[in-house]
Order: C-alpha cells, then sequence, then structure tokens
C-alpha cells in the first residue's frame, strides 16, 4: 500500500503504459456507424406523438387525420396498441416489498403523465413524413393539476396519477442502531444540520437514443439495434414485456455515444419498434432528437436532502444523520428506485463515523422519469458530506483539510467495517488529500486569498474540498439480492486463441465510449504474450456475447476485466497442459514469459503459446481426453465492491460584482487502484470532472409550475465546453483493491462523484468572509450575485 | 428539428435574389449562413415556402477602406472580419466583436448582413454597427436607399427592412481607438445574457445587446457624460428607461444591474484605450 503520488508506475508490459485507444481512429473518422447511420431498406420511420401536458386524461385519441397525410403507413393510440403487451414496462428494483409503481405503457392508455409521455404513434416511409404526421393526430386531453415540485408532490396536495393513493412511492431506511444515533446526537458539542438541493440533470449523451428493428426474414426472429448501455439485458426485458421469446431476440449495440447512465434502461421507443416490427413485418426505426430527449430520456439526480452530524468541539463528527426526498419522476424506470440507494452508504463519506442512520422517500412526480445517471446516488452523497464538513470546518472555525484530516478513516483501518454495514476494501485518504493540497499549493492559494481579502478586490478566491469515497464494480450478486435488485452483478468473458495466435476475447461488458476495447486488449497481451493489435473483442452483440451485463455503475474493469484475466488463465492451464504433452515434461515443470512455455533449467526446450494454438485447433497429437482448441470462458462474481477514493480541489474566482464564477484551477488526486491505462484514466477523470462541474455551474433542467421543461435546447441547457475548465492537474496514487486480482477499483463515475461540492465549496468559500454558507446549484451568476446581496447588504449584490 | 418542406433556390446575383423575392415577398425569405435562420426553421418557428441562398453571390464577401469610412459586404463572414487587416487597423470594435460571436463553427457560417437584418437584440454586432453609428446600404425594387443604424433596429426581429429588400452593405466611420465591448455570459459560447458596445471620440455612444426589445442605446448614461458626469455616475444610469427581459439565464432585474457594471467597465476600456 502506497500513499505516494505516483508518476505513472513503471510497467513491465503493456499493462501500465498511455497505450492509444485503439477505437479512436473509427471514432474520430466518422468510421463508426451509430443506429441512425444504418441504412435499412424499406424501414418505417416511427415519430412519437407526446402529451403536452404535465397531468392530463386522454380523453381521445383520432389517428385518422395522420392515416391521410403522404407516406404513412400506419398510426395508432395507446388502446390500439394495448393487446400487443406481455406485461406492463420493467422496473428491476422494487426497493421494498410495499413499493408503489404505477403500470406504465409504452403508449400512455388513458392518463399522460408528464410532458412527453407518448399518447399516438406514427409510421411512415421517412422520419420527415413521420414527424409531419404526428402533427395531424387529433388528441383530446382534460388537463389534471400536476404534481411539479418535489416538497409539494410529498405533501400529496396534488396526485401524479389519478389511481395512486399517495404520490409516496416507498421509505427505505439503513438505520442499523438507532439507539447510538440518538445519543451521539444528544451528546453532542455541535451539530451541523444543512439543506441542499440536487436538480435534475439531462444527461446530454453526444448521440441520441435511437433503435431499428428488423424482422429476419428465416426465422422468425427480430434483429434489434440500439443505442443501448445494456443489450443484454435490455433483450431479457423485451422479451417478457413485448411477450416475444428471448431467444427469438437478437440485440446489436453498434457504435454508441455516450450514455452516462441515460442508455441504462428499457425505454418505450425499444418496446414500440419491435412491436410495431412484428406487427406490421417491416423494419421499424426511430431516432430521438435533440429536444425530445430532454424530455423523452430519463433525467438524472433530484433529490432534497437533509443532512446532520453530530460532532465534538474539535470537529470530529460522531454521527451522521440523513433524510431524502427523491424524485422518481412519473414512473419507475429500469432502476429509478434503486438510485439513492447507491449512495444511502456513503453519507459518511471517507470520515471514521460510528453511528448512522439514512431514510430516503421516493416521490412521483409530473416530469420525466429518473434514473441512474454518471455516478447515481453517490455524487449526492458525496455533495452532502462534503459541503456538510465544510459547514461544520466554519462551525468550529477549523480549515475545510484539517476538519477532514482529524475525521478520516486510517490508512491502518482497512479493511474497515462502516457503519453503514459495507466493508471498504483499502484506502488511504490522508495520502490523497495530502498529494492534492501539493499539486495546488494550498497553503499559497490561502496567502492569496487573505491578500486579496485585504486588499478588497473585487475578484475573490475561492478554495474547494472534496474528499471521497465511492463504492462501485457492481456488484456482488448477493448483496444485490439483499437490496431487492432483481439480478445479479456478475460478468461473463470467453478468451480463444485461433490458429494462427491471434486472439477473440468475448466480454459481457458493453463498452460505449470507455475504451474496452483498448483495456482488455491490453489485459490478454500480457497475459498471453500477444500484441494488443492481436486481439480481437467481440461485444454487445447478443448472439456474439451471449452472456453479460453489460456496462455501468464502474464495473467493466473490476467486473468484466476480471473474468477476462480468469478466462485467460484458463486458457493457459489448458496451453499448459499441452505444452507438457508435448515438451514431455511434467506440467509444474513449466514457466510462462512473454507467450512462451519453457522447460525449468532448459530454456531452449520451449513452445509458443501461438504454435499450441494451432496444435489444439489441428487435434493432432492432444493428451488423452483434451478437447480440442484453446478456449475458455469465466464468470467471475465480485465478492465485494471496490472503493475507489481521492480529494479534489477547485479554485474558483469570483467577480463580486457580476456574481460570475471563474474555474481558474483543478487538482485531482484520484485513487483507482491499479491502472491498466493512465491515459484512460484521465480521459475518464477530466470528462466526470467536467459534468461535475456542470452540475455546480450551469446545468439544471428546469420546469414551469405547468409542469413544462423550459430546457429543451441547448441554448437553455447549458452544457460546459472546454472553455468554460482550466487544464487540469492530476495526480494518482495507487492503493490496489484487495478484492479482484488485477487490484482494480474503476474510474468511471469519480470525476464527477468529486467535483460538485468541491467547485460549490469553493464559492462558498470565497463568499464566506462575507457571511455567505450556501448557494443553490446551479451556481449561476444571478444567485451568486443575490447571495452577495443578502449576505452583505451594501456591497452591490442584489437581493 | 426537421423543417417544414420548402423550395430552395440559389442566387447568382443581388438582381435574381430580388427578382425571386418580389414574386412572393412574404413566404419568401434569402439564407445567408443560416446560422439564425435555419435553427428558426428546425423548431418550425418560421415556415417560409421558398429559401433564395444569396449566399454564394460573388463579390458581397468584402472588408474595404473607403476613404473616411470602412465598408463591408453583407455576405462578409465573422471569421472574415474578425482577421480582416482594414477591420482591425481602422475599426477594431468591429473585428473584435465578430470574434466574440458564438463559437467558431458560427463565425466561419454567419454573416454580418444576416446578423444585422435579423435584428436579434441578443446579437452582438448589431450593437457594434449602431454604437459605430454606421448606414445600412439596402437594394430593392424600388432601387438602393441607405438607412442609419439609429433607424435601422425597429423592435423584436424587425428592422427597416422591407420584405422585398436586401441588405448589400454595410458602412461604418473609422474609430481606431476609444471603444470598449463587453459581453456577459455564462459559457464562452453563449449569447450575451448582456452586453455593451461602447465608442468614445469626443461624443460617447453606448449600444447595449440584450437590454430591450431590440437593440438599444443607453441614452440616459449617454447624456451623463454629454453633460460631463464622470463614468462611474454615467454607467450608473445605464439602465434607465429599459425594460430588459427575463429569462433562465437572468432577471430583469440582474440585467439592469449588469448593464451597469459593464457599461462602466466599457467606457473604462475605452477611455483606456484612446490614453
Ligand atoms: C449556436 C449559435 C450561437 C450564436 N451565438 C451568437 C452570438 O453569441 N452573438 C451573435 O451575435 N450571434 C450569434 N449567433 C447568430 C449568428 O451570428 C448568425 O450567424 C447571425 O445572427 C445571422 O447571420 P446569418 O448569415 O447566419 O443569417 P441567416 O440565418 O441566413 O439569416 C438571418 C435572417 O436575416 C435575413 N437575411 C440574411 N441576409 C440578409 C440580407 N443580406 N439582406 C436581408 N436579409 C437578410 C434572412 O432572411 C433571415 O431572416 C449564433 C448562432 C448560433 C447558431
Amino acid at each position: 500500500m502506497s500513499a505516494t503520488m505516483t508518476e505513472d508506475t513503471p510497467a513491465k508490459g503493456v499493462v501500465g503504459t498511455r497505450m492509444l485507444r485503439r477505437e479512436d481512429p473509427a471514432l474520430l473518422s466518422g468510421e463508426a456507424r451509430y443506429v441512425h447511420d444504418l441504412v435499412v431498406p424499406g424501414a418505417l420511420h416511427m415519430a412519437v406523438v407526446r402529451s403536452p401536458y404535465a397531468h392530463a386524461r386522454v380523453t381521445s385519441v383520432d389517428v385518422s387525420g395522420a392515416l391521410g397525410m403522404p407516406g404513412v403507413a400506419a398510426a395508432f393510440s395507446g388502446a390500439d396498441l394495448a393487446g400487443e403487451w406481455g406485461s406492463a414496462m420493467p422496473c428491476a428494483w422494487p426497493v421494498t416489498a410495499d413499493m408503489q409503481s404505477p403500470p406504465h405503457f409504452p403508449v400512455a392508455l388513458n392518463e399522460a403523465c408528464y410532458v412527453g409521455d407518448a399518447v399516438a404513434v406514427v409510421l411512415a416511409g421517412s422520419q420527415a413524413e413521420a414527424q409531419d404526421a404526428a402533427g395531424a393526430v387529433a388528441v383530446v386531453y382534460e388537463e389534471l393539476p400536476a404534481a411539479v415540485d418535489l416538497e409539494d408532490a410529498a405533501s400529496d396536495r396534488v396526485l401524479a396519477h389519478s389511481d395512486l393513493s399517495s404520490n409516496r412511492a416507498y421509505t427505505w431506511e439503513l438505520t442499523p442502531d438507532a439507539d447510538a444515533v440518538t445519543r451521539a446526537f444528544d451528546a453532542a458539542a455541535v451539530t451541523v444540520k444543512e439543506r441542499y438541493v440536487q436538480q435534475r440533470l439531462i444527461p446530454a449523451a453526444m448521440e441520441p437514443r435511437g433503435v431499428c428493428v428488423v424482422p429476419q426474414p428465416f426465422g422468425g426472429e427480430y434483429l434489434v439495434y440500439s443505442a443501448t448501455q445494456i443489450p443484454h439485458i435490455l433483450r431479457t426485458m423485451l422479451g417478457i414485456t413485448a411477450g416475444v421469446p428471448e431467444e427469438r431476440i437478437r440485440v446489436v449495440a453498434p457504435s454508441v455515444g455516450g450514455g452516462f447512465g441515460s442508455k441504462l434502461d428499457v425505454y418505450a421507443e425499444e418496446l414500440l419498434c419491435l412491436v410495431l416490427s412484428r406487427r406490421l413485418r417491416k423494419p421499424v426505426r426511430w431516432s430521438e432528437e435533440r429536444s425530445e430527449a430532454a424530455q423523452a430520456t430519463i433525467h438524472g439526480r433530484g433529490q432534497v436532502q437533509e443532512i446532520e452530524l453530530a460532532a465534538d468541539t474539535d470537529g470530529r463528527v460522531q454521527a451522521v444523520r440523513v433524510r431524502l426526498l427523491a424524485d422518481m419522476g412519473a414512473y419507475m424506470q429500469l432502476v429509478t428506485p434503486g438510485v439513492p440507494l447507491l449512495g444511502a452508504f456513503l453519507y459518511h463519506g471517507v470520515y471514521d463515523v460510528a453511528a448512522y442512520s439514512f431514510t430516503c422517500t421516493g416521490v412521483f412526480t409530473n416530469k420525466t422519469p429518473t434514473d441512474a445517471y454518471r455516478g447515481a446516488g453517490r455524487p449526492e452523497a458525496t455533495y452532502a458530506i462534503e459541503r456538510a464538513m465544510d459547514a461544520l470546518a466554519r462551525k468550529v472555525g477549523t480549515d475545510p483539510a484539517e476538519v477532514r484530516r482529524r475525521n478520516f478513516i486510517g490508512a491502518d483501518k482497512f479493511p474497515y467495517a462502516s457503519a453503514a454495514g459495507l466493508l471498504f476494501d483499502s484506502g488511504n485518504y490522508e495520502g490523497a488529500l495530502d498529494a492534492a493540497l501539493e499539486l495546488v499549493d494550498y497553503e499559497g492559494l490561502r496567502e492569496e486569498q487573505a491578500r486579496r481579502r485585504g486588499q478588497g478586490a473585487s475578484k475573490l478566491l475561492g478554495v474547494g474540498l472534496s474528499s471521497y469515497v465511492e463504492m462501485c464494480g457492481l456488484a456482488p450478486s448477493r448483496v444485490l439480492a439483499s437490496l431487492n435488485y432483481v439480478a445479479g452483478g456478475w460478468e461473463a468473458a470467453t478468451v480463444r486463441m485461433l490458429p494462427t495466435g491471434k486472439v477473440q476475447v468475448v466480454t459481457g461488458a458493453t463498452p460505449h465510449g470507455q475504451g474496452h476495447v483498448t483495456s482488455w486488449s491490453m489485459i490478454i497481451a500480457d497475459k498471453l504474450g500477444v500484441s494488443p493489435e492481436d486481439v480481437e473483442v467481440l461485444h454487445s452483440d447478443t448472439a456474439v456475447s451471449p452472456l453479460g451485463l453489460d456496462t455501468y455503475g464502474s464495473r467493466s474493469l473490476a467486473v468484466g476485466g476480471t473474468a477476462i484475466a480468469l478466462a485467460a488463465d484458463r486458457l493457459i492451464d489448458k496451453a499448459r497442459l499441452l505444452a507438457a504433452h508435448r515438451l514431455e515434461v511434467a506440467p509444474e515443470d513449466l514457466e510462462l514469459s512473454s507467450g512462451q512455455f519453457s522447460v525449468r533449467g532448459s530454456p531452449s526446450s520451449a513452445m509458443a503459446l501461438g504454435a499450441l494454438a494451432f496444435e489444439a485447433f489441428t487435434a493432432h497429437d492432444l493428451p488423452q481426453g483434451m478437447e480440442p482448441n484453446l478456449e475458455a470462458s469465466a464468470t467471475y462474481d465480485p465478492t465485494n465492491f471496490t472503493f475507489p477514493f481521492g480529494t479534489h480541489v477547485a479554485v474558483v474566482e469570483v467577480d463580486a460584482e457580476t456574481g460570475k464564477v471563474d474555474l481558474v484551477r483543478y487538482s485531482a488526486v484520484d485513487d483507482c487502484g491499479n491502472q491498466i491505462n493512465p491515459l484512460i484514466v484521465d480521459g475518464q477523470v477530466h470528462g466526470g470532472i467536467v459534468q461535475g462541474v456542470a452540475q455546480a455551474l450551469f446545468e439544471e433542467a428546469v420546469y414551469d409550475d405547468d409542469g413544462n421543461l423550459l430546457t429543451t435546447t441547448f441554448t437553455d441547457y447549458l452544457v460546459p465546453a472546454a472553455s468554460e475548465v482550466p487544464s487540469f492537474s492530476l495526480g494518482r496514487t495507487v492503493t490496489p483493491s484487495p478484492s479482484n486480482p488485477l487490484g482494480v477499483k474503476g474510474i468511471g463515475e469519480a470525476g464527477t462523484i468529486a467535483s460538485t461540492p468541491a467547485v460549490v465549496n469553493a464559492v462558498v468559500d470565497a463568499l464566506s468572509h462575507l457571511g455567505v454558507v450556501d448557494i443553490a446549484m446551479p451556481v449561476t451568476p444571478e444567485r451568486v450575485w443575490r447571495s452577495i446581496g443578502a449576505a452583505a447588504p451594501g456591497t452591490g449584490g442584489g437581493r | 428539428m426537421i423543417p417544414a418542406s420548402f423550395e430552395y433556390r440559389r442566387a447568382g446575383s443581388v438582381e435574381e435574389a430580388l427578382g425571386w423575392l418580389a414574386e412572393d415577398p412574404d413566404s419568401t425569405k434569402l439564407l445567408a449562413g443560416g446560422h439564425s435562420l435555419l435553427p428558426l426553421m428546425k423548431l418550425r418557428l418560421a415556415t417560409p415556402g421558398v429559401l433564395v441562398d444569396v449566399g454564394r453571390i460573388p463579390g458581397l464577401n468584402y472588408v474595404r477602406d473607403d476613404g473616411d469610412h470602412v465598408a463591408i459586404g453583407a455576405l462578409t463572414r465573422h471569421r472574415d472580419l474578425e482577421v480582416s487587416d482594414v477591420a482591425r487597423g481602422h475599426v477594431p470594435l468591429l473585428a473584435h466583436v465578430a470574434g466574440q460571436v458564438g463559437d467558431p463553427q458560427v463565425r466561419h457560417r454567419g454573416t454580418i448582413g444576416g446578423s444585422l437584418a435579423h435584428g436579434d437584440p441578443a446579437s452582438d454586432l448589431p450593437a457594434a454597427v449602431l454604437a459605430l453609428d454606421g448606414t445600412m446600404v439596402v437594394d430593392g425594387p424600388r432601387g438602393r436607399r441607405e438607412v442609419q443604424a439609429a433607424d435601422f433596429f425597429r423592435g423584436f426581429l424587425e428592422t427597416a427592412l422591407a420584405p422585398d429588400e436586401m441588405l448589400t452593405e454595410v458602412r461604418v466611420h473609422k474609430a481606431p481607438a476609444g471603444w470598449g465591448f463587453q459581453k456577459f455570459n455564462r459559457r464562452a459560447q453563449d449569447w450575451a445574457i448582456v452586453g455593451v458596445a461602447a465608442v468614445v471620440n469626443g461624443d460617447a455612444r453606448v449600444a447595449l445587446v440584450n437590454m430591450g426589445p431590440t437593440t438599444l442605446r443607453a441614452r440616459a448614461t449617454e447624456e451623463a457624460l454629454d453633460a460631463g458626469a464622470n463614468i462611474a455616475d454615467a454607467a450608473a444610469r445605464a439602465a434607465e428607461g429599459l425594460d430588459p427581459p427575463s429569462d433562465l439565464n437572468g432577471s430583469a432585474e440582474y440585467r439592469r444591474h449588469l448593464a451597469t457594471v459593464l457599461v462602466r467597465r466599457a467606457l473604462e476600456e475605452a477611455t483606456a484605450a484612446r490614453g
């Protein structure tokens, strides 16, 4: 275990090097093919007629106007399609036995429950014709009152569904020792009680969603192309929901342009294309438009958080108590109710806290359903505890870095059994903090801050810290069972060596931008002594990789990568037996190095894996009972989550006159255990940081009081670009995970989890001498200006 | 995001464009860079029956030194204006503002003629041209006419152009020094929440972006300066009499406040630049 920040650890082989991503030439040159790029002759294009009301009874739907329009082949209301469904749309995570989940159908039957809820579909020869005709469907609505604001919805003043008796879907509690919590708060010298709002976010993947279902001419099968993160889960769910035997569905995810969780779902349009292609015996396709995506694809976050800390006068935290309201939106999508649970265990963050209580109530509103979005539950948890730790530092009059230091789980305490019931695998939190502070010159910044304040400078400096730990590598199947999740968390892999010594790797993980092909080939290259270019990675097609649980929750490497490594080991075991047979020695006398088995002590007697692959293929001379070919499979079910951690430091300049916040410096020290490719880790951290900065400063899905989404274009929904962030200073410590043989943890979500509180803490820090203690996200210039005015009347700020 | 169907015609000359425009001015639209018109069409907020593409008419992309003024062809792309030596030398405000429009993609497609003719209060170039007291050269079936910038911007997306007319040239007085420009937005690529173009050459002209239905002058500030007020006091009156919009990026109250800060900064820049 090491706390020193590393330049890249010197690599013995390919693993650990900054190899350029193998998938990039195709992505950058336009050679990659996305669903929308597929040319499918004779396909019908689907347009979806969507409710313009947040909540309305659908009194009648008349599609006859659309049927008369040019190019239109068919049009259907919800009632027309009611007979197509084997069941309502799936929710795979009923978090409590008594959870409410109103039936959700791809086209609403008689009640539309958010702006964007489908009420009819039109099919035509081109996308333009379908969209023109969609405007000719006559729908009569009877508008109903809408539950828009989350806290108001929780009061049940207005019901989001007329057949529900309450908007409260469930209450889930995790309080291992209630007495201990009460005692800690009763005895606390200092308490902190904060309320934070996690605004809704629009995932805005670069590629919107797209589906194309092609009925196959022979065999009555369906080829489903979808821009999805989860072809395997999708296949099963499509089968159940559409009543098509699962083995007759093949799902292919072509190149997929990002997902961030938003493509970890089973969507109405996927189901519609399938059942309409069945009904019409024609290919049916749909490509989502950007504004459509803003309301028809899930949103992220959407919580009101209340967090309390009980501490002593030195700021040592004894207990954490959390109450959440979580906005489900109008329906439960695939894992909607479970998202807050992914954070439920982490509201004490990186701190050694003895007593813990967490309660979450999921609430329906008449808005787009929420679901997993990069970090899912963990950014929210980290935000709450890291903001609250700063509040605690202010209350006890200590530097934010110091208050963190006093509370860290010590490096000597791992594996650490948390009060919330997790076993943190490994960590050195203070090491990462030290490294991050050094990288950013923390002392120097504090001096500069004091200097500017002393001079009354109009550009105020703020420094914000965020020390985080997250649980990822989803997930041990038994733990998922205890959380009521209806699937497991394993991952499957096959490694086969072809007669020419090339390697095929089949993975159940589903890349959509992360670089799996590169990482998997690097792991195999070192294991089998081939070059990464000689490794072909097959993925994202249920016919080619029939077993898999796909990509989300920073699981691909820790779970899927481990499966790859285990399958390679098994292949090597078999090859060893064959080599021993051919070299006429005992298997134990062989050592493997750079893809070559040689006899210990007489290195001239050797056989390369490639040659063994050929021998195994010809099968002319195999040991008694050995099957031909070098191929092995493994399915890995992790024994624990992995727990990446680190500290991020944001430095902002706030223009006290206008309220504008400039992020001027940013340093991040992350620890994701061993790194397969530090370049890919950098990329994940970069994107993650910006996505978290986006929540802190820019993005919000804004609804008006009637439930209309106002931010449906990129003019109104502000996704930051490179020009909004500085060049990042990245550092890394390496504390391998003991839970998997690769010692890896996961880095896909870490940046997003860490950066949001770092940035908001920095803004509040810049203004703290004026008395500002909180600013709602996104921290817009106007909000900053108003909070300056409210905290310090007469300084020029507005109120 | 798919526009309603329309007929597309590509004009080879101003005469040809004007001829087609005259056939049915109310449902015909000129298409220059397309970066204001096409977004409206995709949202179906504009549904012209005929699009006359003027973008490839030769001879309308120039920045020319015409002695006491600089003449800019209507089809001059923002990027060409930004890097033009003539503009940088004689009207650096205009070159600078052109470089602040949107992002590189927008600057390589959008034209000054389109920007002015569109009459969007959130656009940057109209404010610059107004502060420079420019002149629009307009051609139409009734011949050529010239319109002062002060009379050109009429209201929200409304200018002095008649539906059958085309803007062909913009003329601005040389103003090599004494200018300032402030654009306040949340992301570098965004439209201004509030913007200010100031020219101080003897008298002061201060034009505002996004402070009302159209590009406006900060008259109260200008009058105060004329009357001898210092910059801070004059700038404090920047929003007087104005009724700026409220939207997701800022309330009217905040815009009023921003105007006072940004006008002060632009005037300070302008006087500092004058030396
Ligand atoms: C993402 C994005 C960001 C942007 N950001 C900014 C910004 O920050 N600041 C800013 O100022 N602008 C911004 N713009 C607008 C951009 O500058 C436009 O290019 C410009 O406003 C219009 O010029 P155009 O040549 O594209 O006009 P077009 O879109 O082709 O036309 C606009 C209108 O003017 C008419 N028209 C065009 N040329 C003439 C002519 N010669 N005579 C008469 N009528 C004519 C058209 O019929 C149409 O009604 C942005 C645009 C986009 C898409």
